[in-house]
């Protein structure tokens, strides 16, 4: 006990120190969740309102896919993205590997299902009247799509607060396709990684504390946001 | 603000924060894959500041083990390797997948276990016999599991002990150095380790060193620029540059000077010939 009370007192030291290691894996841990995010809810929105309002017999399937997606572990993600960024793979020629762009790149996979289940959801839930409504007093297809997301906007608010929860939590594909490169792909959660297989505990738990207060103030803001 | 400017503003904001993740820095960037040994025990962000500083270009150093250093070199995913396992090496670049290989410091492994040894390691006369006596003992011995130099190291000598490890006492990790050397507190059980991880450790682990200054227990490191004949989008130039400052005087004084908790980690090449 008295380890982890003495870890603790030493991780606080360590944020009100504010070392530029931590505040360049915060500032990469952001950048790169906040671009994984809006190409996430680019696709994963679209998908999870076509899913939602088709009645074709396929739609099971999209269901099931779209959960078994969520599932997918962060490394297998990372891997395939690893196998198409790689110079050996199709895309190498690009040289994404090991950039904050490859991070982007593997979060948007991984959040995509999530915004699209989410917002897949929150169609269901919604009254069933409101798209025919739109369409009777004459908004096109998209205006009436609109309509729709205007309605469930908190549903698709979640969908892509729970994106952004997923990418800035998670190791294994800003690891594997970042490569934890310090001051430039060194996220949050690589940098624990790091500093535990360092036997730093108490800045892996510093930046752990960090990790979460910096969700918690993206959440507050959000949220601020939404209800004003 | 109304509900439209509002969800903008939350739009916008993120796609600002978002192209913050895009390539936009203009300086040259060399990308070099080394072993956790050189990154962990802190010698590189003493040494390659200087050389950043003088050609004007960042390194980006990727830390794996010394295995997946060279595929990344293979792959060519990066421009220059910094690793030790010379009979790899000296494969990689007989495969044509590296050029200029330098040596440039070495250090050693030492075998470190419990302070009250249970299977007697410190009575052995070498690395092989210090094995045999923990796989007899059934003593949990802790490897890299890795592929790493020194999960290399650790499979040459179980080879030359006669005995191929299995079984529920030697725990294959799959980790890193530190990791490892954590693992063993816990277990109580043994490790190889190079020494520049295990001083680093030192404070945190009640590990002792059990058995070292064997010849087998050398640990060379060195540098390899990848072939842009394979890969002809390295960038050759700058990796030279960097092999050139690390084995030239400037690198080797950095590397001579650097100390932890005062006890130097590593020697340069070419002087101090006990090993």
């Amino acid at each position: 006990m008295d380890f982890l009370i003495s870890s603790f007192t030493d991780a606080l030291r360590l944020i009100g120190s504010f070392s530029p290691d931590v505040v360049d894996a915060v500032r990469t841990s952001l950048s790169v969740s906040a671009g994984a995010t809006v190409f996430a809810a680019l696709f994963g929105i679209p998908v999870g309102l076509a899913v939602g309002l088709t009645d074709s017999r396929w739609k099971g399937f999209a269901v099931t896919a779209l959960n078994t997606l969520m599932a997918v572990p962060t490394v297998v993600v990372g891997l395939l993205v690893y196998g198409f960024l790689s110079r050996q793979g199709p895309l190498g020629t690009l040289g994404l590997l090991f950039t904050p762009t490859a991070i982007v790149i593997g979060g948007t996979l991984l959040a995509s299902p999530i915004v699209a289940n989410y917002t897949l959801a929150s169609v269901r839930g919604a009254d069933p009247r409101i798209l025919p409504t739109a369409l009777t007093l004459g908004a096109g297809p998209f205006r009436a799509a609109a309509t729709l997301v205007g309605e469930i906007r908190f549903g698709v608010f979640a969908a892509v607060i729970a994106g952004f929860g997923r990418v800035v939590a998670e190791v294994g594909v800003a690891m594997m396709l970042g490569g934890n490169i310090r001051g430039y792909t060194r996220t949050m959660t690589t940098a624990i990684a790091l500093e535990t297989s360092k036997g730093e505990f108490s800045f892996g738990m510093a930046l752990g504390i960090v990790l979460m207060s910096v969700a918690l103030i993206v959440n507050l803001f959000l949220s601020l946001l939404q209800r004003r | 603000m109304n509900q439209l400017t509002r969800n903008r503003c939350i739009a916008v904001l993120f796609v600002l924060l978002g192209l913050a993740a895009l390539p936009a820095r203009a300086e040259e960037r060399l990308r070099m894959s080394t072993t956790t040994s050189t990154e962990n025990s802190g010698l590189l962000s003493v040494l390659l500041p200087p050389f950043e500083k003088k050609y004007a270009c960042k390194v980006d150093v990727v830390a794996v083990g010394t295995g997946k250093a060279l595929k990344l070199g293979e792959a060519g995913d990066v421009d220059v390797v910094f690793v030790h396992a010379r009979a790899l090496e000296d494969k990689f670049v007989a495969s044509g997948f590296g050029v200029n290989r330098r040596d440039v410091m070495y250090n050693d492994f030492v075998l470190v276990g419990p302070p009250d040894d249970p299977a007697g390691v410190g009575e052995t006369r070498s690395a092989p016999e210090a094995f045999r006596a923990i796989s007899s003992k059934g003593s949990p011995f802790i490897s890299r599991g890795d592929e790493s130099g020194t999960h290399q190291k650790e499979k040459e000598i179980w080879a030359s002990a006669g005995i191929v490890p299995k079984g529920a006492w030697y725990v294959e990790a799959g980790q890193g150095m530190g990791e490892v050397l954590t693992m063993a507190t816990q277990k109580r059980g043994y490790a190889l380790a190079d020494r520049g991880t295990y001083i680093a450790f030192r404070k945190k682990t009640d590990l002792v060193v059990l058995r070292q200054g064997d010849k087998n227990l050398w640990n060379p490191y060195g540098i390899i620029a990848v072939n842009p004949r394979k890969h002809p989008h390295v960038k050759n130039d700058l990796a030279m540059k960097l092999v050139d400052f690390v084995t030239g005087p400037e690198g080797r004084s950095i590397i001579t000077g650097f100390k932890v908790d005062g006890e130097p980690l590593f020697f340069v090449s070419g002087e101090g010939e006990k090993h």
